[in-house]
C-alpha cells in the first residue's frame, strides 16, 4: 500500500488533473483481458446461485449485464432491468475480504521427527488477484483491514501479500440500494483512492458507456494499452451528477457524532434486551461484514498422529464459544453478542484503529435473516439516550 | 525474507521445545519445564507476560510464564488441567516436544516500582504468572521496600509451591500470607477469602504498587479492598484472563471493552479497567 499511495502521490505532483477516458463495453473487456494476460485472477461480479457474487471469471460476458439486484433488510432478490448495464447492482456477499483474508486457510503443516516436530515447507502458488467492480464502500473496508492487518505491533504476512499484489478496478456508485448508508459513513458513492483504475458506467437510451480514470500509474498503463479517447466534458459531467443524486437519494443513514460515547454509556440500555429478542445469532452478519477480521485457530492432526495442521477460520462474536474461558462463556445472552458486535464495530474499533469498523455497505441489512438494521438499531439506542436519559 | 516466513505468518508458528520436567503440584495443577531442542536460548520475557503453548495436533493455549526470568536456558509454566488441550499439556511425558509461541502481552510494572513496597495478592493459579515478579523482587531485594504476598486458594491440598513461600516467609521485610475457603481439621492457618487477609498488614498506601491475579470476581474485591486503603488506581495493576487464539491480535476473541488483552494486557493498570470491570457479560 505504500507502493500505491507514492505512486499517487507522483501522480498528484506531476499536476496533471486525472484525465478521463472513454470506454465502451467491448473496451472493457478488452480491459479485462489485458489483466488475465497479466496472469491476475480476475474476480468479478458474476450470477452465481441467483445472486451476484464475487468469482473468478474469464471474461465480460461472465459479467451481469441486464441485472440488478434489489436489497432490503432481510431480502435480496435478483432482477432483470430493461437494459444491458453490467454494473447495475451494489453489493454481493462476497467482498475484497474473501480473498484478501480468506474464510480458511492453512497456517502451517508439521510432522513429527525425532520425538520433536519439524513444520513443513508450504507448496503452494498464491494468487494474484485483479478485483473489477470493486464498490467504494468495499474499498473502504480493505482500507480498515489494512489498519487491523498491516499497521499494528504484528503483521499478518499472508494478507500483505496478497493485497500488495492486487489490481483494482473500482466502480463508483449511481444507483445505491436501499439498504446503502455509505454517504452517512463518508465512504461513498464515489471511491477517494486505493484503486488503480475507477469507472463510472453511463446506461441511458441509446449508450452505454464508461468514464475511466487511472488512480496509479500501474493504472494509467493499463488504460493507454486500451487506445480509448478522452470522455468528454458533457459525459464526465454526467458522470459527477449521477454520483451527486447517488449521494441524495440515500435514505438509510447512520449518524455516527458521538457514537462511541454514547455507546459505550448506553451498555445497559433496555434496547439491547429488544434486539436480542429478534436476533438469532446466527453469525451471517459478521460473515458478510467487509471488515469483520475475527477468526478461530483450529489444531488437527490425521489419524495416524504423525502429522498435524493448523487452520485459521473465520469465526464470530456470535457464537458462545467465542468467549469462552474455564468455567463458562463470558457473553452467554444473545444480547450481550449482538452488543458486543455493535459496540465492538462503532465504538471500541474506534478506540483501537482510529475509525470505526462499518462503511454503510448494508450487507448486514440484507443477509440478516430476520432483517435487523444496524442504522435503525443506532437511531434505537439514541432515541433511548435522548428519552431515558 | 526466506521462503518459508513469506508464505507462512511465522509470528502463528511454534518453535519445538523439548520438555525437561514435570512437577506435580497438586492434584490438578503441574509445573512444565521446557528446554531448547536446538541450542537456542528462548526469547527473554518479562514477569507478566505469557506464551502460547502447543501440543502437537491437540491444541494450543494461553499460558503465562511462572518461572525465574534470570534462568534464561529454560522456560517454566505451571498449568490447571481443566479441559482437553490443558489435560493433554499436562500429561506430556518428559522428553516430548511442546510447541511456543511468544512471549505476548504486558507485564509487571516492576521497573517503575522500584524503592515502593510491593504487594502481591493472588488467587488460586493467579500465583503463577506473580512468581517472576516475587523472583525479580527478591533477586534485587534492596531496590524494593517491603515485599508481601497475599495468596488465597480452596483448600490446603491446592496451594502451590507451598515450599518456596514457606522459605520466601524468612527474607527480610518479606510477609507472606495464606489463607483457604475450606482448611479442614489439620489446617491451622487463616481461613476465608484472600481479602481478609488485609486486616493482618499496614499498608503504606503512598508507596504500594499492588500486582492482583486471580478469578476475576476475587480481583474486584480485592481493589475494592485496595482502594479502600487508599491505594491509587494507577498503583492497582490486574492480570485479566480472556479467550485467546492467536496472542497478536487478530482472532479478536480476547477482546474487553476497548483492548485486546493479548496485546494491550494481560497486565493493566486498574486506571484503565475501571470503566469496564464490573460490566456482565462485556
Amino acid at each position: 500500500m505504500r507502493k500505491r499511495a507514492r505512486e499517487t502521490a507522483d501522480q498528484g505532483q506531476a499536476g496533471a488533473a486525472r484525465r478521463s477516458l472513454l470506454l465502451s463495453p467491448a473496451a472493457l473487456g478488452e480491459l479485462l483481458a489485458a489483466l488475465l494476460r497479466r496472469g491476475y485472477t480476475v474476480i468479478a461480479p458474476t450470477v452465481r446461485d441467483g445472486a451476484i457474487c464475487y468469482e473468478p471469471v474469464n471474461g465480460v460476458e461472465e459479467l451481469p449485464a441486464g441485472y440488478t439486484m434489489e436489497l432490503e433488510a432481510g431480502s435480496c432478490r435478483l432482477k432483470r432491468r430493461g437494459d444491458e448495464a453490467l454494473f447495475g447492482y451494489v453489493v454481493g456477499a462476497k467482498s475484497l475480504k474473501n480473498y484478501l483474508h480468506p474464510p480458511e486457510r492453512r497456517v502451517f503443516a508439521a510432522e513429527r521427527d525425532n520425538g520433536l516436530f519439524r513444520i513443513l515447507p508450504e507448496q503452494t502458488e498464491r494468487p494474484r488477484f485483479a478485483f473489477l467492480g470493486v464498490r467504494p464502500c468495499d474499498l473502504a473496508a480493505a482500507a480498515i483491514q489494512d489498519r487491523v492487518f498491516l499497521k499494528d505491533r504484528y503483521q499478518d504476512g499472508e494478507y500483505r501479500a496478497r493485497r500488495e499484489a492486487a489490481f483494482v478496478v473500482a466502480v463508483h456508485c449511481t444507483e445505491p440500494a436501499a439498504t446503502c448508508f455509505c454517504a452517512s459513513m463518508g465512504t461513498g458513492p464515489r471511491a477517494k483512492d486505493g484503486f488503480d483504475i475507477a469507472l463510472t458506467e453511463i446506461v441511458e437510451p441509446g449508450r452505454h458507456l464508461f468514464v475511466a480514470e487511472a488512480g496509479t500509474a500501474a493504472g494509467a498503463e493499463l488504460l493507454a494499452e486500451l487506445n480509448a479517447s478522452e470522455a468528454p466534458e458533457e459525459l464526465c459531467r454526467a458522470a459527477e451528477e449521477a454520483l451527486e443524486r447517488a449521494a441524495s437519494s440515500m435514505k438509510r443513514r447512520l449518524d455516527g457524532d458521538g457514537l462511541r460515547e454514547l455507546l459505550y454509556e448506553r451498555f445497559e440500555d433496555p434496547h439491547w434486551d429488544d434486539v436480542a429478542r429478534r436476533c438469532l445469532c446466527c453469525a451471517n452478519c459478521t460473515m458478510v461484514c467487509p471488515t469483520c477480521f475475527c477468526v478461530t485457530v483450529e489444531d488437527t492432526s490425521d489419524v495416524t498422529g504423525r502429522r498435524a495442521e493448523r487452520w485459521q477460520r473465520w469465526d464470530s462474536c456470535f457464537t458462545q464459544n467465542f468467549s469462552y474461558i474455564h468455567g463458562g462463556s463470558v457473553r452467554l445472552s444473545p444480547k450481550s453478542r449482538y452488543r458486543q458486535w455493535l459496540t465492538h464495530k462503532l465504538a471500541a474499533w474506534v478506540d483501537q484503529f482510529g475509525t470505526p469498523g462499518c462503511v454503510g455497505c448494508g450487507r448486514c441489512i440484507s443477509w440478516c435473516p430476520v432483517g435487523i438494521d444496524i442504522t435503525q438499531e443506532v437511531a434505537a439506542l439514541r432515541e433511548a439516550a435522548r428519552t431515558r436519559a | 525474507m526466506s521462503a518459508a516466513s513469506e508464505t507462512l505468518p511465522s509470528v502463528m508458528v511454534p518453535v519445538a521445545m523439548r520438555l525437561a520436567r514435570v512437577e506435580k503440584e497438586t492434584h490438578d495443577t503441574f509445573t512444565l519445564t521446557l528446554e531448547s531442542a536446538d541450542g537456542e536460548r528462548p526469547a527473554r520475557f518479562a514477569p507478566g507476560q505469557f506464551s502460547m503453548l502447543y501440543v502437537f495436533g491437540v491444541g494450543e493455549l494461553p499460558i503465562s510464564i511462572s518461572g525465574n526470568p534470570e534462568e534464561r536456558d529454560r522456560l517454566i509454566y505451571t498449568v490447571r488441567s481443566v479441559g482437553k488441550a490443558t489435560h493433554a499439556l499436562v500429561t506430556r511425558a518428559p522428553g516430548e516436544a511442546i510447541g511456543v509461541r511468544g512471549p505476548f502481552g504486558t507485564s509487571w510494572p516492576l521497573a517503575d516500582s522500584r524503592g515502593r513496597d510491593i504487594v502481591i495478592v493472588a488467587g488460586g493459579i493467579g500465583l503463577a504468572p506473580l512468581r517472576p515478579a516475587i523472583y525479580h523482587v527478591l533477586r534485587h531485594r534492596g531496590d524494593y521496600g517491603r515485599l508481601l504476598v497475599l495468596y488465597g486458594a480452596r483448600s490446603p491440598q491446592d496451594l502451590l509451591f507451598r515450599k518456596q513461600l514457606t522459605a520466601w516467609n524468612y527474607v527480610p521485610d518479606t510477609q507472606i500470607l495464606i489463607t483457604v475457603d475450606y482448611g479442614g481439621l489439620s489446617w491451622r492457618g487463616n481461613v476465608g477469602v484472600v481479602t481478609t487477609l488485609f486486616r493482618h498488614i499496614r499498608l503504606e498506601p503512598e508507596r504500594t504498587t499492588a500486582l492482583v491475579c486471580g478469578p476475576e470476581i476475587m480481583m474486584r474485591y480485592v481493589v475494592r479492598e485496595l482502594l479502600v486503603r487508599g491505594v491509587s488506581a494507577e498503583d492497582i495493576y490486574l492480570s485479566m484472563e480472556r479467550n485467546m487464539k492467536c496472542a497478536v491480535g487478530f482472532c479478536g476473541h480476547c477482546q474487553l471493552g476497548p483492548y485486546f488483552v493479548c496485546k494491550d494486557g494481560p497486565v493493566f493498570p486498574y486506571s484503565r479497567l475501571k470503566a469496564w470491570m464490573d460490566r456482565y457479560e462485556l
